[in-house]
């Protein structure tokens, strides 16, 4: 399976991606510069986080005019997968791949840390190898990840079953549920209505090497070439 | 023939939507002795020339823009007052 890894200037994990997808996974991988409008060879497209042009104006809305996120909307419109992760699933929501947006966090601060997280939907694509409920941790690092939607919309993602990671407590239930950026309804990645697009604001890539001190984050991606290669 | 526009664009977070900044900046203005204020909502001012037929032209151009790139309909709200001016001024030809 090919993996594309779009890079604007300012993108700064996509090298991560790499090295989960190359380096780990064994799979062809390709760096995709943002002018680059030629994506059919590419099954899987990850949109890496960052600061895609420097975040002007807001966080991915200048990345969405770029040619390769144009070819990256219509590979979504194929069904086939895409994954944006931090900035990425920030340009996903200002390109109108995914509902929402991401503002501010609640207390203004850049966090960066690591956050337990529910697995709510494990029957995707992405999620398959995960246990329906489990709760894993993974890394975050945004200053902008506070998901906002209309009251509508929102409702409309509970009820399609939209919500693919919610921040939670801990798994031994110990402490209150932890909310670190104010998002509604404690919401850390949904999906589309068709489950091919996948956004989420935690770091997957960073908790995929043993020598990192966790594989949580390892399985999205297992997860999806063993599907991947399923359906082929 | 084409005429020269001054567009002055507000962009404003929608008021269901938090302002963390806001609050902060309300908290400092209460540390000054300001407890009369009651809220601090923060946006963008953005400003641009354009190049249009007539007025209503110039109008349709940048509600556009606002509503494709300049503000996000998803969280934020957007007005702009609308000037001609002579090419003179602060224009390139």
């Amino acid at each position: 399976m090919k993996f594309g890894i779009i890079v604007f200037p300012g993108s700064n994990c996509d090298r991560d991606v790499l090295w989960v997808t190359e380096g780990l996974l064994n799979q062809p991988t390709r760096m995709v510069w943002h002018e680059d409008s030629q994506l059919s060879d590419l099954d899987v497209i990850v949109i890496p986080g960052g600061f895609s042009y420097g975040d002007y104006l807001r966080c991915g809305a200048i990345a969405r005019f770029s040619p390769a996120l144009q070819a990256t909307i219509q590979h979504a419109e194929q069904g086939k997968p895409v994954l944006g992760i931090c900035n990425g699933f920030q340009v996903l929501t200002e390109a109108g791949l995914l509902p929402g947006a991401l503002v501010r966090n609640r207390d203004l601060h850049f966090i960066c840390d690591r956050v337990p997280l529910r697995v709510e939907r494990t029957n995707l694509l992405w999620t398959q190898a995960y246990q329906p409920g489990e709760i894993i941790t993974l890394p975050i690092a945004h200053g902008e990840g506070c998901y906002y939607a209309d009251p509508e919309t929102l409702a409309a993602l509970e009820a399609k079953g939209q919500v693919v990671f919610r921040y939670s407590e801990t798994s031994n239930g110990q402490g209150v549920a932890e909310n670190p950026n104010g998002s509604l309804n404690h919401i850390a990645g949904i999906c589309n209505s068709r489950g091919n697009v996948l956004g989420m604001m935690p770091h997957p890539e960073r908790a995929a090497d043993a020598m990192l001190g966790s594989t949580d984050g390892l399985r999205l991606f297992a997860g999806i070439l063993a599907q991947v290669a399923a359906i082929a | 023939m084409v005429h020269h526009y001054h567009a002055q664009i507000y962009v404003t977070l929608r008021p269901s939507v938090l302002d963390p900044a806001g609050t902060a900046v309300q908290s400092g203005l209460s540390h000054l002795g300001y407890d009369t204020v009651e809220q601090v909502r923060i946006g963008k001012y953005i400003e641009l020339t354009l190049r249009a037929e007539n007025e209503t032209a110039a109008h349709e151009q940048v509600d556009r823009m606002c509503d494709q790139l300049l503000a996000n309909p998803v969280v934020e709200n957007y007005r702009f007052d609308l000037k001609e001016i002579a090419l003179s001024v602060g224009v390139t030809p």
